[in-house]
């Protein structure tokens, strides 16, 4: 039964490779890549459930027994994550799918997006910090092949900032585990988390905690390690600029929110509410200021991926229960509704031909529908109130008030602000005003375009006015991380 | 278009290197399990093997001598380590659970047969494959 958490890795793993074997038979890719994902959203979905009753699984792999072997948990976190993930990666296909040209698919564009979502979804799942190198490295390699994928002169330039900053983040990664592995001589992160708490987290293990942070400060687009992200962003299509745009940041956010509760949880004072609420602040302002001084649709998202990570790595830094659940509703609503935005830039792309705000125009009149579905995301992604923005930023700012972090909770508020501007930015230029499209442009249909992303604009609805059990569960997620002992002991099974 | 030189002393040559570079090859994927060698340098080898015989006869003979498509042998190899994890699965043991035996067969005699060779092989083809497609790309790229 154990065996059913690795499956969310091993389906894309076999599914991928037959795709390999089909590779000139694109439309048999497409047939065959779209069931499986619908068969991990099912899986993921059920997951969830089960983790959610009976509590969480663990499965040693090859039955080589825990702290020597490799272990994958399910635990609500990595559940919930999981499910994300697929939900977003579903979508995403099914964008493709439209908006993705021959010349692309023939480039083993479909096997790549599978290997990406086994990286992913292992990242996930693991319980061994090598492991979880490796399904990083899995991750990044489809992804270097996904973000150069079509190969015109800017994904190449661009890509190739994406690639170094990304290997020197993997080797600094790699320092990191050999250290740590020197001091707590253990790879799973149970067991280490368990040495840790016998050590005494002082000295050599907070550079350790550091030097974890910095490597994933680097995935997730983390102050000042962002600056590989808004142009990067911007080259591939909009499916994959949507799916890196939601999930690949957040694998690294998972990473930070993972070790700093389970294994690096005993110098709060230093490590939570030093670094990470002050790495925090300057993520979210620069990132905002960024998309407020931009004037292009992708560009303007890009940055607020950055601003917005900040909210999530300001909740884990706050570090109360509510804070943390708050962190983790705003992961859930971020990825859902920043993947939304970005299938919405691709949309309006494909209609105007353009990113740059301002050479559109108009939209509204022509598109109503791609306009006001677009307009209650970015409404979402600005936290006005019944939608799901706004339930994940107020317990964020209203446990930074309890902990008397005023000055983080008056940054939030602020770039809470200047998060609507920008957004009433792109709808003012963008939907508002004179049409600047020709009238032949005016008659692309989006009907289609827009049924993949109409289940996260769905979502983003629920998640606001279902507030409640929503946030009970995030609750119960965040109580979970924030007492690790049941992680640790269904890992060494005392 | 280059003129075509007289690689006699090459090619005579390459004959006998690649029959002893193969079967070092086979035997240290072979090995691998269990003492030093493995899929991935076996698989190396085998590809150097071959790149002797593209760089000494040239590409389009060898090509029609070796008609494999090497993306689909980097996809079988991507296959076999995949199912070999998942047989264990249908006996009841956790995914990429191992076993090996004994077994006599006739001629050998005693063997030792692991389900790590199956693995193994899979790293094997997708090693082999891939460096080839790898070299076989760049070496197309400049017509």
């Amino acid at each position: 039964m154990n065996n059913i958490i690795i499956l969310p890795v091993i389906i894309p793993f076999i599914i991928g490779a037959i795709l390999i074997l089909l590779y000139k038979r694109h439309s048999m890719q497409r047939v065959i890549s779209g069931i499986t994902m619908f068969v991990l959203l099912a899986l993921s979905v059920f997951l969830a459930i089960y983790v959610y009753q009976h509590g969480t699984i663990v499965l040693e792999v090859g039955d080589w027994k825990a702290p020597f072997g490799i272990v994958i948990v399910a635990d609500l976190f990595s559940t919930l994550m999981l499910l994300l993930s697929t939900l977003v990666g579903t979508v995403c296909l099914f964008f493709a799918f439209q908006t993705v040209s021959q010349d692309r698919e023939k480039q083993f564009f479909y096997p790549l997006y599978l290997f990406l979502m086994i990286g992913v979804n292992g990242s996930f799942l693991t319980g061994d910090l090598f492991n979880l190198f490796v399904f990083f490295e899995v991750m990044l390699i489809s992804s270097y092949g996904l973000i150069v994928h079509g190969g015109t002169g800017y994904q190449l330039r661009e890509s190739f900032k994406y690639v170094i900053i990304n290997i020197f983040a993997s080797a600094l990664f790699i320092v990191g585990i050999a250290w740590v592995y020197s001091i707590t001589g253990t790879m799973n992160m149970a067991h280490m988390a368990q040495r840790v708490s016998e050590l005494d987290q002082t000295g050599a293990l907070n550079i350790v905690a550091i030097i974890f942070f910095i490597v994933f400060a680097c995935k997730g687009a983390l102050f000042p390690l962002y600056f590989w992200l808004p142009r990067s962003y911007y080259g591939p299509p909009a499916a994959i600029a949507a799916l890196f745009g939601g999930l690949l940041t957040k694998v690294g956010i998972y990473a930070i929110i993972r070790t700093f509760t389970l294994i690096f949880n005993h110098d709060v004072s230093f490590t939570h509410k030093g670094l990470i609420v002050t790495i925090a602040g300057f993520t979210m302002l620069l990132g905002v200021l960024g998309a407020v001084s931009q004037f292009d649709f992708k560009r303007i998202l890009s940055y607020h991926i950055i601003s917005q990570v900040g909210y999530m790595v300001m909740g884990l830094g706050i570090f109360t229960p509510l804070a943390v659940a708050g962190a983790i509703y705003y992961i859930a609503h971020h990825m859902i509704v920043k993947t939304a935005l970005f299938l919405f830039a691709g949309a309006t792309q494909k209609i105007t031909g353009t990113t740059d705000l301002k050479k559109m125009g108009g939209l509204l009149g022509t598109h109503p529908w791609l306009a006001w579905l677009f307009f209650i995301t970015a409404i979402s992604l600005a936290g006005i109130p019944p939608l799901s923005g706004f339930f994940s930023k107020f317990p964020i700012i209203l446990a930074g008030f309890e902990e008397q972090q005023y000055v983080i909770s008056a940054v939030a508020l602020l770039v809470g602000l200047l998060t609507l501007f920008s957004m009433m930015k792109i709808f003012s230029y963008a939907f508002w005003g004179k049409q600047k499209h020709t009238e032949e442009q005016a008659k692309i249909p989006v009907g289609k375009l827009l049924l993949p992303i109409l289940p996260l604009v769905a979502l983003t609805i629920i998640l606001g006015f279902a507030a409640e059990p929503i946030f009970t569960y995030s609750m119960e997620v965040a109580e979970e991380i924030m007492n690790p002992t049941n992680y640790i002991e269904s890992v060494l099974k005392e | 278009m280059m003129k075509k030189p007289n690689n006699m002393m090459l090619q005579t040559l390459a004959r006998l290197i690649i029959l002893v570079v193969l079967s070092f090859s086979i035997y240290l994927m072979l090995a691998g399990h269990n003492s030093p060698g493995g899929g991935f340098i076996g698989g190396l080898m085998t590809a150097s093997a071959i790149l002797i015989l593209y760089l000494s006869f040239g590409l389009n003979p060898i090509k029609k001598v070796i008609r494999f498509d090497y993306i689909k042998i980097i996809g079988i190899g991507l296959l076999l380590p995949g199912i070999t994890g998942l047989v264990s699965i249908f006996f009841g043991f956790s995914y990429l659970k191992q076993f090996f035996g004994y077994f006599h067969i006739p001629l050998i005699g005693e063997v030792e047969l692991t389900t790590a060779l199956p693995f193994d092989l899979g790293v094997y083809f997708v090693v082999l494959a891939s460096a080839l497609t790898i070299i076989l790309t760049i070496a197309e790229d400049d017509k």
